[in-house]
């Protein structure tokens, strides 16, 4: 207890120290605590063109003009005894998510950069990056058709597309899977926001938390293949089979098939029909 | 032994650890068997929407706990949508009305006074007084009711026995009307016999899909996950989607289809146009079962008599001529390919698809339309029109070939149809117009002949007309929110409301947007907080016991109608000579009549329990004597069973307390899944084939109609179309599910969908309010150009579940003539920087 407090006293006075000087000028004695203020919080998200989070502390000068300018009051100022930069803005995601305008007010009030000016789209921002961390619990993995998260998704389909497999519990039903998509997710939060669960089971997270890599040493041949518009190297041939009459083989999936009728009722000769008489059919 | 929940999940893991090592430790066992029983399980089908998926409600110390999707339940086998999940807390809204409320000053009633808590005795007291008043006055045609596809099938039941019996009025209509009506409509005309021939097992058995003005993705969430795995997992199936924007169906969509409105009219007749060109239809299918007809055209719009659109027109009515096969072939031509594609907006390539898949024998195709084909001025001829295709190629009536009407209330079909509480209708598809309905239906409710008007009474609109031209004026609105629901309120619900010659009372669980505009509010018990039955889209008849007492004072509509029949003596309300013909009623009060006629009260009050020996309240058997609902059931079930139009045959009120429902006609226990089909329906001979027997001659009728155009289209000034209907989230005017904070939060306001280019055009942003307006009215809302629904330049669309911004200020309230069902999907609006 008596450490807390201790902790959260010395944090404000360093905090406020570099908030009067708008330089983060830090005393040798104190770089433990500097070190610890550092470390955003998981559930708090910067706003959009905050990049990097020691580039952004290092020019964010605390002045809170992005704060003011913030249509929604999604942005706050970090407060002394939150466990990061004081005067630093910052959102959380359940309570009030980035509404995502398209100008960018936010942005534009940043007189340091701090917020790169270059955002001009909305979409490019990356503010975190939304996970699908309870699977146990969302809904959706259980076939229910709550999908909420989905449907509010400003980049529908883009950020989070629903992942259709079938259900084998129920035998008649869809699983409606979300995925989140890095490639477009802006980190707004709307999902975590509305995630109808008592606790949140999607959250947007700084997105060095959310992502995996890839092994530098691998590709996956298919999204390689659909980059560079066609096989990297010489397509294959086309294959030639030993069948019996009325079949056909399809190698890329569905195997041994029997030939398919022409999927129209009539023949391509228009006259077929014309010269049919009513009795046949 | 108190456990806290601290306790139990340490015993129920300490029980867990001692089971794995093989050891029994005293006391935790009982403990945990403790706990869990006193949560009581029982089902109860969802209370929104018309798919009918099955609950678990558990119930705890007087109040709904928790509830569970059915696993055993064969609609959704467990599951449920997001409205669903959280069927537990829509009785739980924090303003729940406990009181009746009476708009007084000075301790007496004043048409402008404020809301003030009475008793149910003055509440009654005060409503008699008007109804008597009224009937004196004015007469039988003075007094009416708004009912709901939302009643309990006794509740239905009760109502039209006491207003077309009781009080002699057919001013009965229930809020079906602005939901399905179009749908009936042509089920009679082409079939004879309300309600699909198919049922949902048709989402398993069929090849392709086939959209026509239904989001089911949104609306029918487990349905649609039903169609979804049948497209996932059987090789060749296809989705085709048409609508006048981009909704989440078209996410699935093989063939997505954006059509200018209204010109659906012209797509199905092209595609009859191609099957016929093409001599794809089925000719022994036609010889056997149809005949061919068209319909009078340019009726007009279901507006005011004086509205220029009226005087405009040249035809009335929906009287069917019979034509030749030629002749329609004929009728259809026009609708080429390059025709329907340039009025329609609709590639080619699209509707060449489409009318293929049609078009081909050995595809199994099920059509699915809800309001986008209902609400339309035309709904009568675009349901027809569908039909015609299926009936040219013989795709019905058989597992997989199924158009099929989807609902939207959890008892549009239970209830408002199969009860018929329309202004035109009986139990059972009878109708008053016809004297041998009535005679029957006098019959079976043991009145003297004459009772039943056979004029059919004011429709949904109409009754808004009426209020506001005075000629309607003891009102009684029950279990729905018609001033936000019904079209143009400006100019039309609310001066009707608040017109001082009337007296409005609206029965409902919250303060709705209909409750504030009337004089008497009445509180009531909601779902499980009453015994019930519903009835669903596939004919499934569903009932559940009441689970927990509902709050206060409040009541179940049942208990309101039936009490409120006591306060009126026979001679207040029927003629002399009518009396005179039964003169064993003289003295006797609408009560003694209508339901303690021998039939109603004949189940003697009882204990109701289930299997497991649990027993459950019932606070109508408790208040009458009699077992109410039971008696009214079976009352009802004559009408099914030996009435004048065959196969509505349901099973015994005793049976649907087992079973997770059954699909009606029931005949010997057994449900039918596919009508009018040798095998498949039992009113269908060996032999017979195919058998259309609601029809005198056994044939279904092919009607050709043409494309004409909508009531209100866009022009220089109201340059946008409108289009209005729901989301996932919320259900109809979100009075229940507005209520429940995480919905609330999911989807708070209603926004308007707009195209970017429209918006920009006009200098707004997403997430911009703006004005819309109409030339009825206007409200401002914020711009959404992102998001689940994607609209074509031109067009926007405004869901209506949100009280703040009610959309039908700027509806207008056209209908199809035929049907008498509100165009919400069309009108003209503008859109400016608020």
């Amino acid at each position: 207890m008596i450490q807390g407090k201790r902790s959260s006293r010395r944090q404000f006075l360093a905090d406020s120290a570099r908030t009067a000087s708008g330089v983060a000028l830090l005393a040798l004695g104190l770089g433990f605590y500097a070190k610890q203020v550092q470390s955003l919080p998981a559930t708090a998200i910067r706003p959009p063109g905050a990049g990097g989070e020691k580039d952004f502390l290092s020019s964010c000068v605390r002045c809170g003009l992005c704060v003011r300018d913030c249509p929604y009051d999604t942005l706050k100022l970090s407060q002394p005894g939150d466990a990061f930069a004081v005067g630093t803005p910052y959102f959380e995601a359940r309570t009030i998510p980035c509404e995502m305008c398209e100008d960018i007010p936010c942005v534009k009030a940043c007189p340091t950069n701090a917020l790169d000016k270059s955002l001009d789209n909305i979409d490019d921002a990356r503010m975190g990056l939304a996970v699908l961390l309870d699977q146990e619990n969302c809904l959706n993995f259980q076939g229910l058709r709550c999908d909420v998260c989905y449907r509010v998704c400003p980049l529908i389909d883009k950020a989070i597309s629903l992942d259709l497999q079938h259900n084998r519990r129920s035998g008649k039903h869809t699983l409606f899977i979300p995925v989140v998509h890095s490639d477009f997710c802006t980190g707004c939060g709307k999902c975590e926001q509305a995630c109808v669960l008592e606790e949140a089971a999607i959250k947007v997270l700084p997105t060095h938390l959310a992502k995996g890599q890839l092994g530098k040493h691998y590709r996956l041949g298919w999204e390689e293949k659909r980059k560079a518009g066609g096989s990297l190297v010489t397509p294959d041939e086309q294959h030639k089979y030993n069948l019996p009459e009325g079949m056909d083989y399809d190698y890329e999936g569905q195997g041994l098939i029997k030939e398919k009728k022409d999927n129209v009722p009539f023949s391509s000769n228009p006259l077929d029909s014309l010269n049919r008489n009513a009795e046949q059919r | 032994m108190k456990l806290s929940r601290r306790n139990f999940i340490k015993s129920n893991a300490i029980a867990a650890t001692a089971a794995a090592a093989g050891v029994t430790i005293p006391g935790i066992k009982t403990a945990i068997a403790k706990t869990n029983s006193k949560i009581r399980w029982d089902k109860a089908p969802c209370r929104f929407c018309g798919t009918g998926c099955s609950v678990l409600v558990g119930t705890k110390d007087g109040r709904v706990v928790a509830t569970q999707g059915d696993p055993d339940a064969p609609v959704n086998r467990g599951l449920n949508c997001i409205k669903g999940y959280f069927l537990s807390k829509i009785m739980y809204g924090k303003d729940r009305l406990t009181k009746p409320l009476l708009r007084m000053s000075n301790g007496k009633y004043d048409k402008n006074g404020s809301f003030t808590e009475i008793s149910w005795d003055q509440a009654f007291d005060v409503m008699a007084e008007k109804w008597k008043e009224a009937l004196k006055k004015k007469g039988p045609t003075s007094v009416g009711m708004f009912g709901s596809g939302q009643w309990t099938v006794w509740e239905g039941y009760a109502a039209s026995k006491l207003f077309k019996a009781g009080f002699r009025s057919n001013n009965l209509d229930p809020n079906a009307r602005h939901c399905m009506a179009s749908a009936v409509g042509a089920f009679m005309r082409g079939f004879g016999s309300d309600e699909p021939m198919g049922c949902y097992d048709d989402l398993e058995h069929a090849d392709a899909f086939v959209l026509w003005g239904a989001n089911m993705a949104e609306m029918h969430p487990i349905l649609w996950s039903r169609l979804s795995d049948t497209r996932l997992t059987k090789e060749g199936s296809e989705v085709h989607v048409l609508s006048t924007f981009e909704h989440r169906c078209f996410d699935l969509a093989d063939n997505g289809m954006i059509f200018v409105p209204q010109t659906d009219l012209a797509i199905l007749n092209y595609i009859a146009n191609y099957i016929i060109q093409n001599k794809a239809y089925n000719q022994k299918f036609i010889d056997k079962n149809v005949n061919f007809t068209k319909t009078v055209t340019d009726i007009g719009y279901g507006l005011r008599p004086e509205h220029p659109l009226e005087k405009k027109k040249t035809g009335t009515g929906g009287k069917l001529t019979k034509i030749s096969f030629d002749e329609y072939a004929m009728s259809v031509s026009k609708y080429t390919l390059e025709y329907t594609a340039e009025l329609s907006g609709v590639p080619k390539e699209n509707l060449l698809r489409l009318a293929k898949l049609y078009a081909d024998p050995d595809k199994k195709i099920s059509s699915y339309w809800t309001m986008g084909f209902n609400q339309h001025t035309r709904g009568v001829w675009a349901n027809g029109l569908l039909y015609n295709v299926h009936l040219l190629m013989g795709k019905i009536s058989e597992p997989g070939n199924s158009p099929f009407s989807l609902t939207g209330q959890p008892s549009a079909c239970g209830t408002a149809r199969e009860v018929g509480t329309f202004a035109h209708r009986l139990p059972a598809d009878l109708v008053v117009k016809n004297k041998a309905h009535r005679d029957f239906s006098e019959k079976v409710w043991q009145l003297p002949e004459g009772t039943i008007p056979a004029k059919p009474g004011y429709h949904a609109v109409l009754q808004n007309r009426m209020l506001k031209d005075g000629k309607l004026n003891a009102y009684w609105v029950m279990c729905n929110n018609n001033m936000q629901a019904a079209p143009n309120m400006n100019e039309e619900g609310l001066p009707g409301y608040r017109n001082p010659e009337n007296f409005i009372v609206v029965s409902d669980p919250y303060p709705t947007v209909t409750a504030q505009a009337a004089d008497l509010i009445l509180p009531t018990a909601m779902w499980t907080e009453k015994e019930g039955a519903y009835g669903n889209a596939e004919r499934r008849t569903q009932f559940w016991r009441e689970q927990v007492s509902a709050p206060g004072e409040s009541k179940s509509d049942l208990w309101q109608l039936v009490e409120f029949s006591k306060r009126f003596k026979v001679e207040e309300v029927w003629p002399a000579e009518l009396i005179a013909k039964k003169p064993e009623y003289k003295g006797k009060t609408l009560f003694d009549i209508l339901y303690r006629n021998g039939e109603v009260d004949k189940y003697p009050k009882q204990t109701v329990t289930d299997s497991d020996g649990n027993t459950y309240g019932n606070h109508e058997m408790e208040d009458f004597g009699f077992y109410l609902q039971k008696g009214l059931y079976e009352e009802y079930r004559i009408f099914g069973i030996k009435g004048p139009k065959k196969g509505h045959d349901l099973g015994e009120f005793d049976t649907y307390h087992k079973v997770r429902g059954l699909r009606w006609p029931v005949v010997n226990g057994k449900e039918t899944l596919w009508r009018y089909r040798e095998g498949y329906d039992p009113f269908v001979k060996k032999g017979e084939g195919v058998q259309f027997y609601g029809k005198p001659d056994g044939k279904a009728n092919i009607i050709f109609a043409p494309f004409e155009p909508a009531a209100e289209s866009p022009d220089g000034v109201y340059d946008l179309w409108l289009s209005t209907g729901r989301v996932l989230e919320h259900w109809h005017s979100g009075s229940m599910t507005r209520r429940v904070p995480e919905l609330y939060r999911a989807f708070p306001d209603a926004v308007m969908f707009m195209h970017p280019n429209d918006a920009k055009k006009r200098g707004l942003r997403r997430g911009m309010t703006a004005k819309v307006s109409s030339r009825r009215g206007d409200i401002t809302l914020r711009v959404e150009t992102r998001g689940r629904n994607r609209t074509p330049e031109g067009l926007v669309f405004i869901p209506w579940f949100d009280a703040g911004r009610l959309v039908n200020k700027l509806t207008l309230d056209a209908t199809d003539p035929l049907s008498k069902e509100t165009d919400y999907k069309k009108c003209a609006v503008k859109v400016e920087k608020a």
